[in-house]
């Protein structure tokens, strides 16, 4: 079905289900109750999960097939915010042209960076793409002030033209994103019993996009184009001697995974309408980075895992507060229960970039095949223990030469 | 005529003359194989032949187009296949993924935006890559990772690469070099096998005597960067020239 | 005429930065083959390392002083760092007035065991990984060690000033005949370049006259053959890599008073720094110095107004611009040796 394999089908279908029923899923406790603060089932941060997974499902396709890492490809996501506002604030309120034209900038901005950093590979590109970004975050910051509106970022007024919508609406207020009048921040409330579930058009539209961008992905790993991808990876000496050319394959992939970031890029604006230049600089970059590595670079599901299980903890870590701390360590005499809390401390609220940046050392000493690999050596382990009739002794059918 | 040309082909690295007046012509389907002791310029030669390095001055014609400053991907499109002196394959990808990475060079051309269709999809290739497997005895191992293989079997996957391009040419670098006796007969073996069942003109670029007597149709004999003669096996086995120039020391 | 020994002068400051961060990382990279994203935090560290001793310098406590009154009569309490109370009045406030040349000695030891540490506890074991997973591993350590520092320091800036005698500015148009204050230059930058080039040079000569640094060199350009002739390189490249880190450390203890520290200022670096190694051109140590004063002197040109005039935002962006087109044009850099990272 849908011209995917038996196991691509299911990892597809998964994704689908995840998608789709994410608001039942991540509200699994009760309003009330003291757990309700790990719910995730929100629109704003379920938008933050599928929009990620789009940005790293693309860094992915250059990263995990090519092996080119990029540390510029958070300036694709800036440039898809800043076309997306700009669509906002000339045409209208609605999210297509916003989208399309993020995408469209995003791609161009690809072929330009990638025509000149693909020229050369290995650290060299890393840190090609690094320059670049660095180069379009201080231009954003400073002089190119009245297209970014510098450090404020770019937002939408009552002043802007909107030639084919209103600059404003009847009560004076500001328009808000629309898909053909479909509010983007409309969304209604399920209860049931002492739970509530917020179903919201705007992440319902990130949710497709990320559906449609997965299934996208999933094509181009099992097609030629993504086998000569694997291939340039694996060895690029050989691909040359039986008559390939790299360079235009790495530029596809590149300028692909652009257009995924600048996607990104402007479904963030369609949820927010504004943008700025931090969403460009370095650190922005090597989030995407360790959302790829941390779920699992080069394989299907590894990415989507990998954002949303940092912005998942991200939004967690940094609401625990001493407080938080001190109710849960309540238990503990107080002597422990205030050293327990000094300790936790420093890696909580606004230490999470520690919790991160120690979570990123470790994934890659130990786990360099991110958490899906962890999930399939915890598979193995349970096979393993499943049948231990296996002699021991006996030596493996194939022996290493 | 031949179907390579190389003509008063000079090549220097700063003051040594590593070729100088290379003159050689390598029919149509024939073995021909080029020995000679190290140093002879061998590596240079075929360096030049497959476009890394260019000449100072004389042409490499193939097919009458010349060779000379096209990229490595161009050469091979033009039909020219190599095989190398280590195994050089796709080690993350398997036997068989290794195999469709050169029928869709030969089918699509050096770039093509394939990004939609799956690769299982492409039936009649899938077929080739299979066929090519059984007649190099491999399709047992389609599913293995080409890394994990043994050396000898490495190199028959490259070798079935290169053939499933069915290149007009052949290139060969030491392909037995640093392999033990019986991975070296297996090879020779192998190359007889290709000799005898498909019209295909090879170029050997060889150390071991054993291997050059065995396959080749014609011998050219390189020392220090000049052709020394060109003929048969079995006329250059007794040739007083080579003798004194190369087997002198094992004569 | 002036204006351009300004721009040439107001360069060499941070040229020299440039220069000792890029050949702490050509060091570590030529001699260990790996990539080290966390040599910013490094030059970080030893910026802390001055603000911390100027801090442990004017540890005071609480002294009633009889001879000042506050306003209802009573003795002020004044804060007495111990330093003037062990070391009398003069020679106390002159300590603490020298902290950041002094903070010099307190860094090397600090920065060499960071960097040994470093080395032997997490570097060592990614040899023989790609470079992708070098750059990812001490991309995340270098995030680690810039929180860690921000935990303690704060997020704001910390003004640390040089000593007071270098606090003035001097005169160069008067020394080359030009209007007086035509070309003034801060005391500080003087001596911060004449520390980097006596840095600089040392380095050199190190590994120019020892035996140490002449297998050092060895190693740089052929790790295997000096291998094998049983010469016990990785022992030297720990040290190796805690002299680079010293370098680093002492790059940043010395350049606090010309910016204050704050715990984002390595990685602000450090990207313009494997800028300079690239342009400098891969494992070349004259490359990285020449380039990185290069583009100091580049960026501060890129700042005159004469110019931004011309070209709006150019001074954001020139050095940037600069290593694409030298990465274009010459793909192993300035002094780039061949074969050096060619995959």
């Amino acid at each position: 079905m849908f011209g995917l394999g038996k196991k691509d089908l299911s990892l597809f279908l998964i994704v689908v289900g995840l998608a789709l029923f994410a608001p039942f899923l991540l509200n699994p406790f009760p309003t009330g109750s003291s757990l309700a603060q790990f719910n995730a089932g929100y629109p704003d941060l379920m938008q933050r999960f599928v929009i990620f997974g789009i940005f790293a499902i693309g860094f992915n396709l250059l990263f995990g097939l090519t092996g080119y890492l990029s540390f510029g490809h958070a300036a694709f996501l800036g440039m898809g915010s800043y076309a997306a506002v700009w669509m906002f604030k000339l045409l209208s309120m609605n999210v297509i042209p916003a989208i399309l034209l993020s995408m469209v900038v995003a791609g161009l901005f690809a072929v330009v960076i990638g025509y000149v950093s693909l020229r050369r590979s290995g650290i060299y590109f890393s840190i090609l793409t690094l320059a670049f970004a660095q180069m379009s975050y201080n231009l954003a910051y400073s002089v190119l002030t009245p297209i970014t509106n510098g450090e404020t970022g770019l937002q939408i007024t009552l002043n802007d033209p909107r030639i084919f919508g209103v600059s404003a609406t009847a009560d004076g207020g500001i328009p808000v994103t629309n898909l053909f009048g479909l509010e983007m921040r409309s969304a209604t409330t399920l209860d049931i019993a002492g739970w509530s579930f917020s179903f919201s058009a705007g992440y319902y539209l990130c949710a497709i996009m990320m559906i449609l961008a997965f299934y996208l992905a999933i094509r181009i790993f099992r097609s030629p184009f993504g086998l000569m991808l694997r291939a340039i990876k694996s060895n690029q000496h050989r691909l040359n001697y039986t008559g390939l050319n790299a360079r235009p394959y790495t530029l596809a992939v590149f300028v692909i995974s652009g257009m995924y970031a600048g996607l990104a890029g402007g479904l963030l604006a369609s949820m927010d309408p504004l943008a700025g230049p931090e969403r460009m600089q370095w650190t922005a970059s090597g989030e995407v980075v360790l959302m790829t590595i941390l779920g699992g670079a080069g394989t299907l599901i590894g990415p989507v895992l990998g954002a949303g299980f940092i912005k998942y903890f991200e939004n967690i870590f940094s609401k625990i507060n001493d407080g938080v701390l001190h109710s849960w360590f309540a238990f503990l005499p107080d002597g422990i229960e205030n050293l327990v809390v000094g300790l936790i401390h420093p890696f909580v609220g606004k230490g999470w970039h520690l919790t991160l940046g120690l979570m990123f050392m470790l994934v890659v000493i130990f786990l360099p095949g991110g958490l899906v690999e962890g999930g399939q050596r915890i598979g193995r382990l349970m096979r393993r223990r499943k049948k231990p009739a296996q002699d021991p002794r006996k030596p493996s059918p194939n022996p290493a030469e | 005529m031949g179907i390579l040309e190389v003509k008063d082909v000079n090549k220097r690295f700063g003051g040594l003359k590593a070729l100088s007046e290379v003159n050689l012509s390598v029919r149509e389907n024939s073995v021909h194989a080029i020995i000679g002791p190290n140093g002879a310029g061998k590596s240079t030669l075929l360096n030049c032949l497959v476009g890394k390095l260019i000449p100072d001055t004389g042409s490499v014609l193939f097919d009458g187009q010349s060779v000379l400053g096209r990229k490595p991907f161009e050469i091979n499109q033009m039909g020219i296949s190599r095989v190398f002196q280590t195994p050089e394959i796709f080690g993350d990808l398997t036997v068989m993924e290794n195999m469709m990475i050169p029928l869709f060079a030969r089918r699509d051309g050096s770039f093509r935006l394939h990004a939609i269709r799956s690769v299982r999809a492409e039936r009649a290739l899938v077929e080739r890559a299979e066929q090519m497997l059984t007649d190099v005895k491999m399709i047992d191992k389609r599913s293995m990772h080409a890394a994990s293989m043994s050396r000898g079997d490495k190199r028959r996957l490259e070798m079935a690469m290169c053939l499933v391009q069915e290149p007009r040419l052949l290139l060969l670098d030491e392909p037995t070099a640093g392999m033990a006796r019986a991975d070296t007969n297996n090879t020779i073996d192998l190359l007889k096998e290709i000799k005898e069942s498909r019209n295909i003109t090879m170029a050997i670029i060889e150390h071991d005597m054993h291997v050059v007597f065995s396959l080749a149709d014609r011998i050219t004999v390189l020392a220090q960067g000049t052709p020394l003669v060109e003929d048969t096996p079995a006329n250059i086995k007794g040739h007083p020239k080579v003798r004194e120039a190369y087997l002198g020391e094992h004569a | 005429m002036d204006a351009i020994i300004l721009q040439i002068l107001n360069g060499l400051d941070k040229g020299s930065a440039y220069a000792l961060i890029a050949l702490g990382l050509t060091l570590i990279f030529g001699t260990l083959g790996v990539v080290n994203f966390a040599h910013g935090a490094l030059f970080m560290i030893g910026a802390f390392c001055a603000v911390t001793l100027s801090r442990l310098l004017t540890l005071s406590h609480q002294v009633l002083d009889e001879s000042r009154k506050d306003f209802l009569g009573n003795p002020l309490k004044v804060d007495v760092p111990y330093v003037t109370e062990w070391f009398g009045e003069t020679t106390g406030a002159a300590i603490i007035d020298w902290a950041v040349p002094l903070a010099i000695l307190f860094s090397i030891p600090v920065m060499i065991l960071i960097g040994v540490i470093m080395e032997r506890g997490l570097i060592k074991h990614f040899y023989k990984r790609p470079h992708a997973d070098q750059i990812l591993v001490t991309f995340g350590l270098a995030i680690v060690l810039q929180e860690i520092i921000k935990y303690f320091y704060g997020a704001n800036p910390i003004p640390t000033p040089a000593p007071e005698v270098f606090r003035g500015s001097f005169d160069f148009g008067v020394l080359l005949g030009f209007d007086p204050n035509a070309v003034i230059y801060p005391y500080w930058r003087l001596v911060y370049f004449g520390f980097a080039a006596l840095i600089i040079g040392g380095v050199f000569a190190f590994l120019q006259f020892t035996t140490f640094g002449m297998v050092v060199r060895a190693g740089m350009a052929d790790r295997e053959t000096v291998g094998l002739l049983g010469i016990n390189i990785d022992k030297r490249f720990t040290i190796m890599f805690g002299l680079a880190a010293a370098v680093a450390g002492l790059a940043g203890v010395m350049y606090a008073p010309i910016n204050s520290p704050n715990y984002h200022m390595g990685m602000d670096f450090l990207v313009l720094s494997f800028v300079v190694v690239v342009v400098g051109g891969m494992g070349s140590l004259p490359g990285a110095v020449l380039a990185g004063f290069l583009l100091g002197i580049l960026e501060s040109f890129a700042s005159m107004n004469q110019i931004k005039a011309i070209l709006p935002g150019i001074d954001q962006i020139i050095i940037y611009l600069v290593a694409i087109i030298i990465l274009l044009t010459r793909p192993r850099g300035l002094m780039g040796r061949k074969g050096v990272m060619e995959d």
